[in-house]
């Protein structure tokens, strides 16, 4: 398959161990990514907060390149995803909007492509591809899989899989040899959009999230989002002083781990980018 | 909170709910007043005003206090209450209605913070076409001390290779900015 990347900001700065990996498991799986060109910031929370039009019409601008080029869009990031998802839903079931939408970017859309998550693509690759990759069982890992709102709410629009009880992932990585564990905030939310203007509260929704892991019987957690990953291993410090706690759970991007399943060298996935290093949970993988 | 006459107030006030649903595409007298948008909101604990009785204060008019309430910026945007409302009310998509009215109205006295980020994060968009973390994270220091209480992060970031040192500059830069004010004029001509 071939697809329009796009890897959206964090991937270029605060999660270049996303974008790495991420391009090291499409590879292996057959999957091509041709980055849109000359991409732009999909808007994150801002633009829809501030603006309906300008938050349909920012992410819209990339979906008027892709479509140029004839190719479904391909998004690592869940928050980005949902941006581009929406403003396709939008455009699609609001020929209104869509002409004003038209009118502001200064650009057609003919809606004649669609947008994924990398979830997706890499598991419609199918899982028969993922275990002839396989050169590495991650046994011994008992990842809580932590799908983040933005993949599949508003279920309606991002609908990877169940806005409750998502299980792709989960079977992702049941196939390629590690154990997951059932618990109940695979989709709660991290409140990753607040973490530059409310901090406290990100650091409580932080700490539950990692608290109900751990009695969950997980030993690291695996996330697609790269709001999510930073606001859990970055906050980790700060969530033990202020709570008293002894949180030490690695945060994965899923990527990661997959890459390190498929035989990529540990060194090059720079597991040192993380703030709770992980070099102990895998010093046997 | 001070008490209500609630016949009175939908009697005087129910062009609110028409102002949102004209901002939203939602109707708000959909909503049965479950309760369920409230339980499952993972920030109801930090809002003055739970999502549910947002609903209900907009069923009634309540404008001023609606827009007034730090419920309408602390939420995350989750979409938690819009998956699960038995009466398909929407209640994020009502949350981004009303903060767009609060700017509309100039009615963020309560908000400082959120809307400094909300600026400065246009702001950077609009110049570059992409998000310039650096820049923005020192100009929100100024602002509100954002690094100041996060001094603990800011090396780690940078000896970790977390943020980049210069911002990567689009062709297209000049579209988004053109795409935001485009957007702001006809959002202003068709108010
Ligand atoms: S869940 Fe829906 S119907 Fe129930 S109170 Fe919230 S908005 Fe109203
Ligand atoms: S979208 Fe906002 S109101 Fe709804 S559940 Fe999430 S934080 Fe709460």
């Amino acid at each position: 398959m071939r697809y329009g990347y796009y890897p959206g900001c964090s991937l270029h700065s605060t999660a270049a161990e996303y974008e790495y990996s991420t391009r090291q498991v499409c590879e292996k799986l057959g999957i091509t990514l041709e980055e849109i060109p000359d991409w732009n910031c999909c808007g994150a929370s801002s633009a829809h907060s501030t603006s309906h039009l300008a938050g349909v019409a920012i992410p819209a601008r990339n979906l008027a390149l892709a479509e140029e080029k004839g190719l479904d869009v391909v998004a690592p990031c869940a928050a980005c995803y949902q941006r581009l998802v929406t403003a396709d839903y939008e455009m699609k079931h609001d020929p209104a909007l869509k002409a004003k939408v038209e009118q502001v970017m200064d650009r057609k859309f003919n809606g004649t492509i669609g947008v994924k998550s990398t979830l997706e693509a890499v598991v419609e690759s199918g899982l028969e591809k993922m275990t002839k990759a396989l050169q590495k069982p991650l046994k011994g890992l008992k990842i809580a899989c932590y799908y983040g709102c933005y993949l599949v709410k508003p279920p309606k629009i991002a609908h990877v899989d169940d806005p409750e009880n998502p299980m792709i992932m989960d079977n992702i990585f049941r196939a390629l040899g590690a154990e997951t564990v059932d618990w109940p905030y695979k989709t709660e939310c991290c409140s990753g959009s607040l973490v530059l203007s409310n901090t406290d509260i990100t650091l409580k929704l932080a700490r539950d999230i990692m608290q109900i892991a751990a009695d969950s019987g997980a030993n690291c957690i695996a996330t697609p989002c790269p709001l999510c990953q930073p606001n859990l291993d970055m906050r980790v410090a700060q969530v033990n002083k202020k709570y008293g706690t002894n949180f030490d759970l690695p945060i994965f991007y899923f990527t990661e781990l997959m890459a390190l399943a498929f035989g990529v060298p540990k060194a090059d996935l720079k597991f040192n980018k993380h703030f709770v290093e992980p070099t102990k949970l895998l010093a046997d993988l | 909170m001070s008490v209500v006459n609630l016949s009175e107030q939908k009697l005087v006030n129910g062009q609110f709910a028409d102002e949102v649903l004209k901002h939203t595409g939602v109707n708000v007298r959909d909503c049965y007043q479950c309760g369920k948008c409230s339980a499952g909101c993972p920030i109801a604990f930090a809002m003055d005003i739970r999502p549910n009785r947002v609903i209900r204060m907009v069923q009634l008019g309540m404008k001023d206090e609606v827009l007034e309430s730090r419920t309408i910026w602390v939420c995350a945007t989750c979409s938690t209450c819009t998956a699960r409302c038995p009466r398909g009310v929407d209640p994020a998509r009502i949350m981004d209605g009303l903060r767009i009215m609060a700017l509309e109205a100039g009615k963020t006295a309560n908000a400082e913070n959120e809307v400094a980020v909300h600026k400065l994060f246009m702001d950077s968009i609009g110049k570059y076409g992409r998000l310039y973390e650096l820049e923005l994270f020192l100009r929100l220091t100024l602002k509100t001390g954002f690094l100041f209480k996060n001094t603990d992060l800011a090396l780690p970031m940078l000896t970790k290779g977390k943020l980049s040192f210069l911002p990567t500059k689009l062709k297209g830069a000049n579209e988004v900015k053109k795409i935001i004010e485009a957007a702001a004029r006809l959002e202003g001509e068709q108010a």
